[in-house]
């Protein structure tokens, strides 16, 4: 098991040291000069200068590029364009907002799709298997942003049930910050708790199949024990896999989630930095989001081989 | 005789159709008894006429909208579902439903051909990668990886962040973000294919890299790559639209799903109709995709089979 841990945390360097190559070349690649974007048409030459020479714009790429990942190594990710407060500080702040609405929305979607994945694939081909796969198939089908801006109108400005936008930290209040989460939670984690169920139907079926199961089930079992004692234990390893990439799709989602019910959250910050042209947030956003991405596949990798051994080749 | 007629009628379970020994005449054959369990396939069959539908509408817009897509109507602002707007119409007193139409444009022309540049950057490079191994193989795979560890929309907003709105930039920043999933799964396929009896004894033979790949790889690799452009055009679609909607896809100028949603929000109390219409096109479509691909691969992976 350690050379295995040891092993996915070497691998995932040369991804990261690619990341900060990409995310790095994202905001140096603009068409056009950054300067003038930053200080409009009317800037003089000598205000574009200084500038330029403020943020180290006028050296070569090679060498910004080192003097960039030196400073976020270090755990700087620079000052904004705009405000010149430091970037990290803000994005971790906020960050708070979007792990809980993220973590709201996983939560949410296992406890929907796994009874529903488990019905579905023990009754194989009746009218209960049809519906869950239907209902699955419209789930991953609904915009998510579509569904955010559905629940609003619905819930929040026809029944009047729940405030419509709006922030309490589930930490602070949690009854509160439940109304404020629950409908952007609703509305992030249908797709996901769509996709998971169809991996539980696909990952039990392909279980049920086993020689074991038979064995179970010809030694006299009765049908709840051989499904929750036998089978379901085994289907949940592959569906494991796909939480770490689902986070992903969460963490992503929360970008547009979050504007449509003003969250406070990391989303709504890059978004407001990307019509400000505020680059060094962007920047730091999207480094920010994609290393937390990798250590949550990680993760996953790492409970992945110490549940199934055979993984550990 | 009569044992051939009993056996044609009712069909004989075909055996997995993954790898067959290949061959014009039989990789024909194939294809024909897949196309005819497909057209059995009620799943796959709802989403083919579903897409065949919306891509109608896309096309025959100019004739079937009752209206042009910018054509606006002073006195019939924000109007809900009325005899003579169907759908209604936006805060400009435009046709919602003639809007649609040409929507569908928009969100086919985008997944189709930032689909097809993810199938052909993806697909060449998984195939480079899983056939000829080593440096190649590493490279273009750790570059892959790099792109995976980006949440998909994340990136794409990233992309479009820095590029600027526009159809043309939307394309460019779908296709990058879903050429990984293509390059793994071809190199997976490929590789699995070069293990097998009849491409090691194609080279035994003496058949050169070029056969090998045309004759034998990628005849073979065909059934999940359809399978997977048919999810992808669903996943591409939801992407162009969200990416629409935040205002970094297409200009507003243009009738696009995404926008039209975008626009509608801020007079979601007033008039909730232009919120619900272009949402629900996106779901049709979606739809369509997903049911297609869901009913390719029952009849394509018949361990799947429901």
């Amino acid at each position: 098991m350690t050379t295995y841990v040891i092993r996915r945390v070497l691998a995932i360097i040369p991804v990261l040291f690619g990341i900060s190559i990409l995310v790095f070349l994202l905001v140096h690649l603009i068409p056009g000069d950054v300067a003038q974007i930053l200080l409009g048409t009317q800037a003089t030459d000598q205000q574009l200068e200084t500038l330029r020479r403020t943020f180290g714009l006028d050296r070569p790429l090679p060498v910004q590029y080192v003097d960039w990942l030196s400073h976020i190594l270090r755990g700087d990710f620079g000052v904004s364009f705009r405000t010149n407060r430091p970037v990290l500080p803000d994005l971790v702040s906020r960050f708070g907002v979007t792990v809980q609405l993220t973590l709201l929305s996983m939560v949410i979607a296992l406890v929907v799709a796994i009874p529903l994945g488990v019905i579905s694939a023990a009754n194989r081909g009746r009218a209960s298997d049809g519906l869950s796969r239907v209902v699955a198939l419209f789930g991953l089908s609904i915009p998510n942003f579509w569904l955010g801006t559905l629940l609003i109108l619905f819930v929040s400005l026809v029944l009047h049930w729940l405030p419509p936008v709006g922030f309490v930290s589930l930490l602070d209040n949690p009854w509160l910050g439940m109304q404020t989460l629950i409908l952007p939670a609703i509305a992030l984690g249908t797709a996901v708790a769509a996709f998971i169920m169809r991996m539980v139907r696909s990952s039990l079926l392909e279980v049920l199949r086993q020689d074991y199961i038979r064995t179970a089930h010809a030694k006299g079992l009765r049908e709840q024990s051989v499904l929750y004692r036998h089978a379901l234990k085994n289907a949940f390893i592959p569906v494991l896999t796909v939480i770490g990439v689902q986070i992903g799709y969460l963490l992503g989602g929360a970008v547009i989630i979050e504007s449509i019910f003003s969250l406070p959250g990391m989303g709504r910050f890059l978004l407001d930095s990307i019509s400000n042209r505020d680059y060094s947030i962007v920047q730091g956003g999207v480094l920010f989001i994609a290393l937390v991405f990798c250590l949550v596949n990680l993760s996953v990798d790492l409970v992945y081989g110490w549940l199934d051994p055979r993984i550990r080749y | 005789m009569a044992g051939w007629t009993l056996e044609s009628a009712t069909e004989p379970r075909l055996p997995a159709p993954t790898v067959a020994a290949p061959g014009v005449a039989r990789t024909e054959q194939r294809w024909r008894a897949l196309l005819r369990r497909l057209l059995r396939n009620h799943i796959g069959m709802t989403g083919a006429v579903i897409v065949v539908i919306c891509v109608g509408v896309a096309v025959l817009a100019p004739i079937l909208a009752p209206y042009g897509p910018e054509e606006t109507h002073p006195n019939w602002r924000l109007y809900p579902p009325n005899e003579y707007f169907v759908f209604g119409t936006d805060e400009f007193g435009r046709d919602i439903l003639s809007r649609i139409m040409y929507g569908a444009q928009v969100s086919l022309e985008v997944g189709l051909i930032s689909v097809s540049l993810a199938l052909v950057a993806g697909g060449l490079s998984g195939l480079i990668a899983g056939f000829f191994g080593g440096w190649s193989d590493a490279v273009i795979m750790r570059c892959m990886d790099v792109l995976f560890a980006f949440p998909a929309i994340l990136l794409a907003i990233g992309i479009m962040a820095v590029l600027g709105t526009g159809i043309g930039n939307a394309i460019l920043a779908i296709g990058i973000v879903y050429a990984p999933a293509f390059a793994r799964l071809t190199r997976a396929s490929v590789l699995s294919l070069k293990q097998m009896e009849f491409v090691q004894s194609a080279r035994v033979l003496g058949s050169g890299d070029s056969r090998i790949l045309s004759r034998h790889v990628l005849p073979n690799i065909t059934a999940p790559l359809i399978v997977q452009i048919s999810f992808s055009l669903s996943t591409a679609i939801l992407t162009e639209a969200a990416l629409s909607f935040l205002g970094l896809g297409t200009p507003p100028s243009v009738a696009s799903w995404g926008s039209m949603l975008s626009a509608s929000r801020r007079f979601v109390e007033l008039d909730p109709w232009p919120a619900i219409f272009p949402g629900l096109a996106i779901m049709l479509l979606v739809l369509g995709f997903n049911l297609f691909g869901d009913g390719l691969r029952d009849v394509l992976d018949p361990r799947l089979r429901a």
